[in-house]
């Protein structure tokens, strides 16, 4: 345990906040941890089950609420992060309510907006009714129910992967990185539920680069029946049933491809926090080609901000899963810690 | 189907269109495919809306179709555009409206070139005074002639004479919108509704009382595509796009096709009796073709114009059911005929003749 107690601030009660605030208090710091929402937890609070195991999202979302059970932090809702500045030796933090914080240091843990996936106007997400996206399949999950707007069960169901993602028209190059993973668990999911239910997954290509990401795709095929279709879909439209009538290229097979289906799923991305951008931009922080927030360094200091005393975790960086989320909340806590120890 | 989110969708996409005060650059093929649309377009704006249009008998192809035929090079194109707005300059109009949708997206291609490489325009500048001597001041508005049709959508409705009802039934004619390519598919910011859900037809068909179909093939190509026609060798790809498009919206029994693109209207009116004598296929209600109109011809006949002064009698589907439908009384004898009873040529092979 430290033994000066500091004030720090974090901006953002998602998992990286969460986390970095519960680590910060168990070493005798006081916290004050913002969440711009009525609760804390962020989008883990809408996911049903986790990849890779498929575990209750409630799992982790139970571990970070005892993390921020300490007396030492005080949680504010309803509330962001406006503005950080330097003030000699401390932060002077704004707040959206007008109100301001003194701090020794804080985390930006403002986390990511899932890509708006209206903005692929080709797909007809908000036109079509069973045009839906991966938290909207996560909300039927958490009610128990998949159906189409109309109230049938689907019998065949397609999942459009890096929706927003690696997408030069929407001016997001970057890879999402969990979207891949999130279909095959969605996938399984399906079949699981209702396994007269075809599944169809239309991707790029499979960037199964976590711990035990590559079994789960392998056993979505053996297992499961899930059926991968190496090609973007170009268009959404409905026919005369409202059925869907997706295209798509299979550029494995060469040829293209016309599917009738009764729901398309859009995996959508990860996208710098709309929170996140107008902190940035109040406090000059800089951000990178891909918006996200712009790291000291790269490799050996990607919790640093170019403010002394600020320090950065999470998907406010880049996008990143759970696991790694807070692996870095906990950098970020580390770093803090330094920074505080040797000021 | 979710009408609030196509509303927003085309909320995001809308232009300022002028009120008044057009230098209007007709086609070099509409007046070909669709005798009367142009002079329709210009009899609505000055006799119905009350608009000042000017056009210049000096005004010339844009040279479109050989620029995308690769015969005409982007530095050429670009000069003969600029002798266009030179015209204008001249003349005193500072608001192009545009007949064509090639046209339109290439003088929305060049005025882009223009913006975001500034040598080009000067370059073009010189070549121009160096050819002609002209000067010109770059427009204040580019305007497809559509997109005007569109923004008095509703002054037009209020002079209605017709409506697109079917008289009989009182219900909604059921009408298939299509644009063409290059008015929203190269600068969807350019397009009233953008190039996914474009509304510069939609919004006219609705206001004059119309349903539109939303079929699975509504963005599919028409059939026209440049390299399609202008290779002879290339027309069954042609075909098959089109057949495409028809089989796709059948099942809807739309009332007739409307278009803003000359090569739209003309291959989904035209490949539609080249279909028959092929395949022995007939679309639309009794099989006797699906009548494809333009923009122009569709707000004439809500304004009460005679069909046959339009040229209508000049598609190869003929539109007789549809005026009957609309209650438009247009007696089939007078087709072919000038106003001073002299012969016009008539057509062969003409579809519900």
């Amino acid at each position: 345990m430290s033994t000066v107690t500091k004030h720090v601030v974090v901006a953002g009660g998602g998992v990286a906040g969460m986390e970095a605030a519960g680590a910060l208090a168990e070493l005798g710091h006081r916290v004050t941890l913002i969440e711009k929402e009525q609760k804390p937890g962020g989008h883990l609070k809408q996911w049903h089950a986790l990849f890779p195991d498929r575990r209750p999202a409630d799992d982790v979302r139970k571990y970070l609420s005892r993390r921020i059970d300490n007396r030492n932090i005080k949680l504010f809702t309803g509330i962001s992060v406006e503005k950080v500045r330097k003030q000699g030796h401390d932060l002077h933090i704004e707040l959206s309510d007008g109100s301001a914080l003194t701090a020794d240091a804080a985390i930006i843990a403002t986390g990511f907006d899932l890509f708006d996936a209206r903005r692929k106007e080709e797909y007809g997400y908000g036109i079509y009714d069973n045009v839906i996206t991966s938290a909207g399949l996560e909300d039927m999950f958490n009610a128990g129910r998949i159906t189409t707007a109309d109230g049938r069960t689907p019998s065949r169901i397609g999942l459009v992967h890096c929706v927003g993602s690696r997408d030069e028209k929407v001016d997001n190059n970057h890879c999402s990185k969990v979207c891949c993973v999130t279909a095959v668990k969605q996938a399984i999911e399906v079949r699981q539920k209702l396994p007269s239910c075809e599944v169809f997954c239309f991707y790029m290509d499979m960037r199964m680069y976590g711990p035990y990401y590559e079994e789960l795709y392998r056993e979505s095929q053996e297992v499961h029946n899930v059926n991968y279709i190496r090609g973007k879909v170009s268009e959404a439209s409905v026919n005369i049933n409202n059925r869907l009538v997706v295209k798509v290229e299979d550029t494995l097979a060469g040829r293209p491809l016309r599917m009738e289906l009764d729901m398309l799923v859009l995996m959508v991305g990860m996208e710098m926090s709309q929170a996140g951008t107008r902190l940035a931009e109040a406090s000059a922080l800089g951000r990178g080609i891909n918006r996200f927030l712009e790291t000291g360094d790269h490799h050996y200091g990607n919790n640093l901000g170019h403010v002394k005393g600020l320090f950065y975790a999470g998907t406010c960086t880049a996008p990143m899963n759970i696991t790694d989320t807070i692996s870095h909340a906990r950098a970020a806590v580390t770093e803090t810690v330094r920074y505080l120890t040797t000021r | 189907m979710k009408l609030e989110g196509k509303k927003r969708v085309w909320a995001e996409y809308q232009k300022e269109i002028p009120d008044d005060h057009f230098f209007y650059v007709r086609s070099c093929i509409r007046q070909t495919f669709f005798a009367g649309s142009e002079q329709t377009f210009l009899k609505i704006m000055r006799d119905d809306l009350g608009k000042d249009i000017y056009e210049d008998p000096r005004h010339t192809t844009c040279t479109g179709i050989g620029y995308h035929g690769d015969v005409v090079p982007f530095e050429t194109i670009q000069t003969v555009v600029a002798r266009h707005f030179a015209l204008a300059t001249e003349a005193g109009y500072k608001n192009i409206a545009i007949s064509c949708v090639t046209s339109f997206g290439i003088y929305t291609e060049i005025l882009e070139t223009w913006k975001h490489f500034p040598e080009t325009l000067e370059k073009t500048r010189e070549n121009l005074f160096r050819a002609t001597g002209r000067v010109f001041d770059l427009p204040v508005s580019i305007s497809h002639a559509s997109d005007i049709i569109y923004k008095f959508r509703d002054e037009i409705a209020r002079k209605a004479k017709y409506n697109l009802v079917d008289v009989r039934s009182g219900k909604p004619l059921k009408v298939v919108e299509h644009i063409g390519c290059h008015y929203a598919k190269m600068f969807p910011k350019h397009g009233i509704g953008g190039a996914e859900f474009p509304h510069v037809l939609v919004g006219m068909i609705e206001s004059w009382g119309g349903d539109v179909i939303d079929y699975p093939e509504r963005r599919h190509c028409c059939g026209f595509g440049f390299r399609q026609y202008l290779v002879q060798a290339n027309r069954g790809y042609s075909l098959s796009a089109s057949r495409k498009k028809f089989e796709s919206m059948e099942p809807y029994r739309p009332d007739f096709i409307v278009a803003n693109c000359p090569g739209c209207a003309m291959f989904m009116d035209r490949w539609q009796y080249t279909l028959k004598e092929l395949d022995g296929i007939t679309y639309g209600s009794n099989e006797t073709g699906i009548p494809t109109l333009t923009y122009e011809e569709m707000a004439g006949l809500i304004l009460g114009y005679d069909p046959w002064e339009m040229g209508m009698q000049y598609h190869n589907v003929q539109s007789l059911g549809l005026l009957k439908k609309m209650g438009i009384t247009a007696d089939p004898a007078k087709r072919f005929l000038t106003k001073d009873g002299s012969r016009l040529p008539e057509p062969a092979n003409l579809l519900n003749s």
